[in-house]
């Protein structure tokens, strides 16, 4: 998977929040494989260096980092933060979220696609969280996003795709460019039927950090993401209604 | 007679303290504070004494440790109020209070009539709760203003500047000894504590919520304790976001908090390693007990134990690390 020019080679991505302790988190990292690290910069900010101790453990996972504009609810305040993540993880990387609505925590699409021209221009490279909406997945890729994020479901529910039309359409829509399914998956089968539809990779953090065993149902989520896109480059059969006996019938004299 | 130095008079310093003069030993406790107050950690914390609760997240060890902290804090005089935990979530919710029952198993389940003569003042408001006996709770700084005075009495030295010597050096300092442990980090909590002669708890009470979990330990005089962010810094700012937090998750619990007054807001950052689990580490004769997390009332007197065996019987008791760094 190439993702702004970069090879990565998992398509598991995990957040680094909520888990119990940073020493769990370390191990659902190394058992789940995942290559790429979301980190919150807004939370922990607040001082010059204040969060550095839990930045370094994160930096210490040995996987690349994505910081995250996470809580940001206007472009100001995005854009401040992708800045500070910039400087504090020396990566033009930036996962984009400008939230529209408190409950749903949903993207603000009109402030997304402008805070993702703003960001781009200043030679960011944005990935944002965006809905399934195809119109808007168009917009972003006009003001310059090379990466999609749309969700499955809301954060932190758990919900699994819940718009499973919208998604197919999305892939189907935009088929070179690289999509990751980011929030609201809460088991491995929803990450599996993700990388199934053809998403190139899956994001999630509370399935896993609150997990009664964050390491194992990493491993899990691992394990449902490489047998998803293993179906999916194989080319898997289409669904019918009629049942075919799948060993042949001898000695039959006709077909029904 | 074996002379023992504790540095640092938090929760950690004075538990290990009061386990070494116990043991006969020579004490003298430094810390540039003379007296328990605002500068440490422990001043802040909730001093819910829930090893069961706490299980919900945190290691074995912390919930079988943290069972002896009730005696503990009882045998040195200290209040102990021991009522349990009372556990709710707003109506969607609900899903929280089924998590936390599965990894919680002691506990029970309250209907409404239950949760009414448990706590008649939340009587209507959830219509359904769990409760987990045999958890305690005490007033943190009565316990630290308790502990400190009966090692006053006791002959043990306390002493503002550093100096001396002895057999043993126990470093206490909590986040301040991360000149000499580098992985210790801080982890911010932002506490609030309202006054209100409205509402009348008995027992700590905690409210599940996916965002914004809180919980409020009801202390003497009207008072209430409300618990506590937990933010991977060390920053020492109080967040309007935080408080807002806080005061809201409050108000949901109980909309009369709403007119409580607003006593304090407090805010410091919690000593832990990677594994917020605490440690004992030697380093020759000097012994570190850190690491305490959000469980120091909770941990320091099992800790303390450990410390002062290890040290005086050459045991080499569990979470503890050698160390000749």
């Amino acid at each position: 998977m190439r993702l702004y020019g970069t090879d990565i080679a998992s398509r598991l991505m995990l957040g680094t929040a909520q888990y119990p302790s940073p020493a769990v988190l370390a191990e659902a990292f190394r058992r789940s494989g995942a290559g790429i690290a979301t980190v919150s910069v807004r939370r922990e900010a607040g001082g010059e260096r204040a969060g550095a101790a839990f930045w370094d453990l994160v930096r210490g996972l040995g996987v690349r980092v994505l910081p995250n504009t996470a809580g940001c609810h206007s472009v100001r305040e995005a854009v401040t933060t992708a800045q500070m993540a910039r400087e504090l993880f020396d990566t033009p990387w930036i996962k984009l979220e400008v939230i529209g609505h408190a409950d749903t925590l949903q993207p603000d699409p009109f402030g997304l696609v402008e805070t993702a021209r703003i960001l781009a221009d200043d030679g960011f490279q944005v990935f944002p969280y965006t809905t399934e909406d195809v119109v808007l997945a168009g917009r972003l890729l006009d003001a310059g996003c090379e990466v999609l994020m749309p969700w499955g479901a809301p954060i932190g529910t758990g919900l699994g795709l819940t718009n499973l039309y919208g998604l197919r359409t999305l892939r189907a829509q935009f088929p070179g460019v690289p999509m990751v399914v980011d929030a609201g998956l809460g088991l491995p089968s929803q990450a599996a039927m993700a990388m199934e539809l053809g998403y190139d990779a899956v994001l999630l953090n509370t399935a896993v950090a609150k997990a009664g065993d964050p390491a194992a149902m990493a491993e899990g989520f691992a394990r449902a993401v490489e047998a998803g896109r293993l179906a999916f480059a194989a080319d898997p059969m289409e669904p019918r209604d009629m049942a075919a006996p799948s060993t042949p019938v001898l000695g039959q004299a006709f077909l029904e | 007679m074996t002379r023992a130095q504790v540095l640092g008079a938090g929760v950690a310093g004075l538990c290990v303290a009061t386990e070494l003069v116990a043991r006969g030993c020579e004490v003298t406790v430094h810390d540039p504070a003379p007296r328990p107050g605002p500068h440490g950690c422990s001043w802040w914390a909730g001093g819910m004494l829930a090893p069961l609760c706490e299980g919900e997240t945190a290691e074995e060890p912390v919930v079988r440790l943290g069972r002896e902290a009730a005696d503990w804090w009882e045998r040195q005089g200290v209040r102990v109020d021991r009522r349990g935990t009372l556990v709710v979530a707003l109506g969607r919710d609900r899903s929280e209070l089924d998590r936390f029952a599965r990894r919680v198993p002691e506990h029970e389940r309250l209907d409404p009539g239950g949760l009414a003569t448990l706590e008649p003042d939340l009587a209507g408001r959830f219509d359904r709760a769990l409760h987990v006996p045999g958890e305690a709770h005490l007033d943190p700084r009565a316990a630290l203003i308790c502990l400190r005075d009966r090692l006053d009495r006791s002959g043990v030295t306390f002493a503002t500047e550093p100096g001396g010597s002895a057999d043993f050096t126990f470093d206490c300092r909590g986040l301040s000894a991360r000149d000499v442990l580098t992985n210790l980090r801080g982890v911010k909590g932002e506490m609030a504590v309202l006054r209100s002669t409205d509402i009348h708890l008995s027992r700590p009470v905690r409210l599940l919520h996916p965002r914004v979990p809180l919980y409020v330990v009801p202390r003497p005089d009207g008072l209430f304790m409300l618990g506590a962010t937990q933010i991977e810094s060390d920053d020492r700012r109080r967040s309007v976001r935080s408080v807002l937090e806080l005061l809201s998750a409050a108000y949901a619990l109980h909309p009369v908090f709403g007119e409580a007054e607003l006593v304090e807001i407090g805010v410091d950052a919690r000593p832990a390693f990677p594994d917020n689990l605490p440690r004992i580490l030697r380093r020759g004769h000097t012994i570190h007990v850190n690491g305490l997390f959000r469980h120091g009332f909770l941990l320091a007197p099992a800790l303390a134990r450990m410390a002062a065996e290890a040290a005086l019987e050459d045991t080499q008791p569990e979470l503890m690390h050698e160390d000749h760094g």
